[in-house]
Formats: structure tokens, sequence, C-alpha cells
């Protein structure tokens, strides 16, 4: 039963960064930039929900929506002030200024919150469901994890494929220059992919901490590289992709911690990232593009 | 000499090794005259190992036009190995800074062997893909090395991955010590080694880059596939580059690592690889100079600022963004260029003035 357990914790913890890989993904998909600010703006979420419940008292649903609505801001006043400009430039220039920005949400929590951990409070206030005489238990976190990466997923897919913004983003990740001929406005596009991938940044931060209660101005960085490899390991800039490669992720590295070494979790996990990429160059679920003369 | 200086190559690379020596003149100048603060002094080999890494990192980034974000890793990997070796030949070789090259070759010659082993898979990959497996092995040589327990007893040399499997004798000594990293490491480096180091890489990197090998780099990295078509094999070239960066990244590893009594894994993180990418794209990719000198001014930036205490990082990334967009925004480039174009026709102007 031990092995269903680790299923579990691995399924919970995966759910996670596959909700912060759509971000990654969906970014990359469209603006073609890996925005290494992402993991941060996970953090700015769940500091938000942490001071809507501890400081003003509000119920925690109301915390998470304070949280979401923030980092959807966040998101679009990034894009507009560090990323626009850039628009056009090598993808270099671009990575450099999100590590900036980064490095600005970082030292900018730092400075509002401290540097000192928080004790995140649980946004789940359920008894935990024990099964077979508590060799398994399912947290009221974990079912919320769960389902919300669920809903998510649904409803990303819904959006991309039934709605006229959905297909504006699609065609402008396929080709942005036939997108703007077409008569899209791929700047609002753009914009809007980053709000949508921050307010699902806010969700994942108060998911996270919720798990995992330490809250610090670095606790989105850790999170963030593996969120971004699971992107990568499902094929970055496919929507399923990055669902599978969360969960996958999640799952090898609570089963590596549990069975085969502690310390060496790292290593394993990113080992099995670069044996993917060996036998699959685009990730699982990515299209491999042919390079055209 | 004259039709060798005409040669626009060899101008800027004389040039650039003039910068450097002439930098370290004056920097043994003040040094001599008591003029350094004591913090100062402590910034020289730092700047030196960094100078290193930004300017074979550019040969992978800007050369080579591969984004690599694990070059901390063969830094890691040459500062633990030339600890190791330094400590070793503690009794072999007396003299301090014969000890010191060789820790560092030893250093050097390790991280080039994993780039080897490393760059046989990772070299089929390209552009972020190829970033991504770069920054997955940084963390996994992290994670090693940081795990990594090595000592000396009276029967000789001890290695192993756990604490379990290591059993030293009484009277052994850890050289390194797991997650806790080496303690009491001899501090072997100099300002002057730091320097050589500096020579060395730039002799290393800007032969290569105007050799038969450099232009055919270049050409890959320009357009992979007329390099192909026109015979170059890219792979090979790829491969050397990506060996040679990790070679120099190791030996600039080693002397960091023998700048401090104590060290650990963690220090060669993720986040210093990155630093040392943002050292590389400010000082223009591809160009040599551009690399020594935003190390240099972007080791010493966050230090200088350290009066301002807490702000001091938020201001390094307002920096951070605002140079990148002041050199690559379309838009304020052209606000910039009118500027400028004003104050040059006020100036116009004004001479105009004065001739009449």
């Amino acid at each position: 039963m031990q092995i269903l357990q680790y299923l579990i914790n691995g399924i919970s913890i995966g759910s996670v960064y596959a909700i912060i890989a759509l971000g990654y993904t969906m970014v990359y998909g469209i603006a073609k930039m890996l925005n290494f600010a992402h993991g941060d703006v996970i953090m700015v979420g769940a500091y938000i929900s942490f001071c809507v419940t501890n400081y003003l008292g509000l119920p925690s649903f109301v915390s998470v929506l304070a949280a979401v609505a923030v980092c959807t801001v966040l998101g679009i006043v990034i894009e507009g002030l560090a990323y626009k400009p850039l628009r056009g430039t090598p993808s270099l220039a671009v990575l450099i200024t999100a590590i900036g920005v980064s490095y600005f949400l970082q030292n900018a929590a730092q400075l509002i919150w401290s540097s000192s951990p928080k004790n995140f409070t649980s946004v789940v206030t359920m008894d935990p469901i024990v099964l077979m005489d508590g060799k398994l238990v399912i947290t009221g976190e974990v079912l919320l994890t769960v389902a919300a990466c669920i809903v998510v997923m649904v409803g990303l897919t819904l959006f991309t494929s039934k709605t006229r913004t959905g297909k504006a983003m699609r065609a402008v990740s396929e080709d942005r220059d036939a997108a703007q001929l077409m008569g899209i406005n791929v700047n609002r596009t753009i914009s809007t992919t980053f709000a949508i991938g921050s307010a699902l940044a806010a969700v994942a931060g108060v998911l996270l901490c919720s798990t995992v209660p330490t809250l610090m101005p670095t606790t989105g960085s850790m999170p963030g590289i593996r969120a971004f490899t699971a992107a990568v390991f499902g094929g970055i800039g496919s929507i399923p992709g990055a669902m599978l490669g969360g969960i996958l992720l999640g799952i090898i590295e609570t089963f590596s911690k549990a069975y085969l070494s502690t310390q060496f979790s790292d290593a394993i996990v990113f080992s099995v990232l670069i044996i993917i990429l060996l036998v699959k160059p685009a990730g699982l679920l990515g299209k491999q593009i042919q390079e055209k003369v | 000499m004259k039709t060798m200086l005409k040669n626009k190559n060899t101008r800027t690379n004389l040039l650039t090794y003039l910068v450097v020596i002439v930098a370290f003149v004056v920097m043994q100048v003040l040094n001599s005259q008591g003029m350094l603060g004591s913090s100062m002094k402590g910034y020289l080999v730092p700047i030196c190992v960094y100078i290193s890494l930004a300017v074979s990192l550019n040969l992978l980034v800007g050369v080579c036009g591969e984004l690599s974000l694990g070059h901390a890793g063969f830094m890691g990997i040459g500062a633990f190995s030339g600890i190791v070796i330094a400590a070793l030949l503690k009794d072999t070789i007396a003299n301090d800074a014969l000890r010191l090259v060789c820790a560092m070759f030893g250093g050097g010659i390790l991280a080039g062997f994993v780039g080897f082993v490393i760059g046989v898979p990772v070299l089929r990959l390209r552009g972020d893909y190829l970033a991504i497996v770069t920054l997955a092995f940084g963390e996994i040589m992290k994670n090693i090395v940081g795990n990594t327990y090595a000592g000396i007893d009276d029967t000789g040399f001890h290695m192993a991955v756990s604490t379990s499997k290591m059993k030293l004798e009484a009277g052994g000594k850890y050289i390194i010590n797991g997650p806790l990293g080496a303690t009491g490491v001899e501090k072997l480096a100099s300002f002057t080694m730091g320097f050589l180091l500096v020579l060395f890489t730039l002799f290393v990197v800007l032969n290569l880059i105007n050799s038969k090998e450099g232009r055919a780099i270049k050409a890959v990295r320009d357009n992979r596939i007329a390099a192909e078509s026109v015979g170059i094999n890219v792979t090979a070239f790829r491969m050397k580059a990506f060996v040679v960066s990790a070679f120099l990244a190791g030996m600039a590893g080693a002397l960091f690592g023998l700048n401090y009594s104590s060290i650990t894994a963690t220090k060669f993180n993720f986040n210093t690889s990155i630093n040392i990418l943002v050292f590389v794209v400010l000082g223009g990719m591809g160009n040599i100079l551009g690399s020594v000198i935003s190390a240099t001014l972007l080791y010493v930036l966050p230090e200088a600022l350290r009066s301002l205490e807490d702000y001091r990082m938020i201001l390094y990334a307002v920096v951070l963004i605002v140079v990148m967009l002041c050199t690559w925004s379309p838009k304020v480039k052209e606000v910039l260029s009118v500027v400028t174009d004003k104050a040059s026709r006020i100036f116009k102007r004004k001479e105009a003035g004065t001739n009449e």
C-alpha cells in the first residue's frame, strides 16, 4: 500500500508542477520566450494570499481570488514594461530581461515581507480521508490540487479551442506574421496570455504553499525550475504536454526520493529529463519541426 | 608589424590584452601603495575568475551560438577537484604557486572531460532544448558534487558518495565533507595567478576564434545548414568549443575554490550560471573585451552598492532591465537617437556660430 501512497503524493505535487508548467508553456508557445520570472509570480501570489488571510482576516477563497487578481495585473504590467519593448529582438535579450524581472520580484518581496520564512496556513480545512486502516491517507490539499489541475486543464483546452481569443492565441503561436495579416491583434493576444499564465501562477502558489507551508522570497524559484523542466519534458508549447510532464515529474520525484536516494533525487529527476530529450528531442508530446533551408 | 596592425581582428585582440595588462599593473601599483581597501583586495581574485568564466562562456554563447545555463557546474567540478588535488600534492610539491597551477590544470582537465562526456548526447539538441539540458546537467553536477565525500588518511586517498561508505582511519582528514562542502582549504590563490589565468583564457579563446576552427564555428552559428553543406563537421566543431569552454571554466573554478578557506557546492547553482550569462550578454555576445569589462563592472556593482543595503539587489535588477531595454528595444533606441541627434545639432550650431 505504501506504493499507492507515494503515487498519490507524487500526483499531488505533480499537479502543482503541471499548473505552473502550463503558464510556462503558454507563454513560450505564443511569445517564444523563456519567462524565468514565472516562478517568482508564484511566490507573489502566495504572499498576497497569506496577507489577505492573516492580516485582513478574510476567508481563504477571498484570499485566492485576491492573489489571482493581483498576479494577473502583475503579469500584464511586467509584460508591458519589460517584455513588450523587446519584441522581435533575439531571445537571449528577453531572457536576460526576464532574469532581471525575477531578481526584482524576489528582492522586492524581501523588502516588503522580509526574508524570514512565513508559516502559510493551508486554504483547505477538510479532514484527511483515511482508507485501509490508516495505510492510505488522502489529505484535502491533495484532492484540491488534483481537482484544480483537472479544472484548469479542461478549462484551458476548451478556451483555446472554442473561444475567439483562444483561437487567436493558437494562430499567433503557429505563425505570428500570418496571424497579424489576418487581423489578429498580436500584442493584445500576448498580453492576454501573460495574464492567464500569471493567474495560473497565483493558483499554483496558493496550492504549493498549502502543501509545503514555508513561504520565503525564494519559494518560487526551485518549483519554477522544476515546472520549467516539466514543460520541456512534455513538449514545450503543448498544453496536454505540460500537464503530462508535470504529473510525471512529480511521480518520478516522489518515487526516487522514496526508493532510490533522497540526496540524489534532483540528479535522478534531471537525468530522466535528459534521457527523454535524447530519445524524443521535442519532448513527449511536442511536435518535431523539420528545418528548412 | 604594420600590416599586422591593419588587420582589424589583430588590433581588437591586442587592445584586449593591453586593457587587461594595464588594469593589472594599475591594481598592482595601487596595492603596493596601500591604496586599496581590504574589501577591494578581496574582490581581485573573484573578478579574475569571473572574467575567465565570462570569456569562456562567450565562446559558447556568443561565438558558437549555443545557450548554456550550466556553466557554474563546470566551475564547481573544477573547484572541488582543484581543492582535492592541492591537498593531495601538499607533500610532493612544496612550491605553492606550482601546486596551484597543477590544481588548476587538474580541475580544468576534469571539467573538460566531463564536458566531453556530456557533450556527446547534449550537442545533438539545439536552441532552447540545449539550454534546458545544460541547466539539468548543471543541477546534476551540483547535486553530485554536493554529496561527495573525500579524505586522506595513512592508507591513502578515499572517496565515496555517502557517509556510511566513507571510512577514514584515525588521524584521517576530510577534504570534502558532503553537503558541508570543503573546509580548511589552504588559500593558494593570488591576484597574479588570477591575472595569468585571464591572460591564458584570452590567449586560448582569441586564438581559437581567429583560427580556421573559429571561422568554422562562426559559420555553424550563422547558418548551420549552409555550413554543413560546405563540408563543415558541425558536431565536431561544436564539441570543440564546448570542451574548451568547460576546461577554462574548470580552471577558473579551481582558482575560485582555492581562494576561500571553505566552500559548499550550493555556490555553484543555477543563479551563478545565470550571473555569468548576464556578464556575457551585457558585454556583447561574441565580444571578448566586452565580457572582460562587463564581468568586472557587474561584479563590483552590487558590492559597491552595499551601502544601500536592502535596496542594492533591487537596484541591480533595475539596472539590468534598463540596460537591456536601452541596448535592444527599437523604440527606446529611436528615442535615444532623437535625443543624441538634437544634442549634436545644437552642438554643431554652436560650433558654426563661433566660426562666423
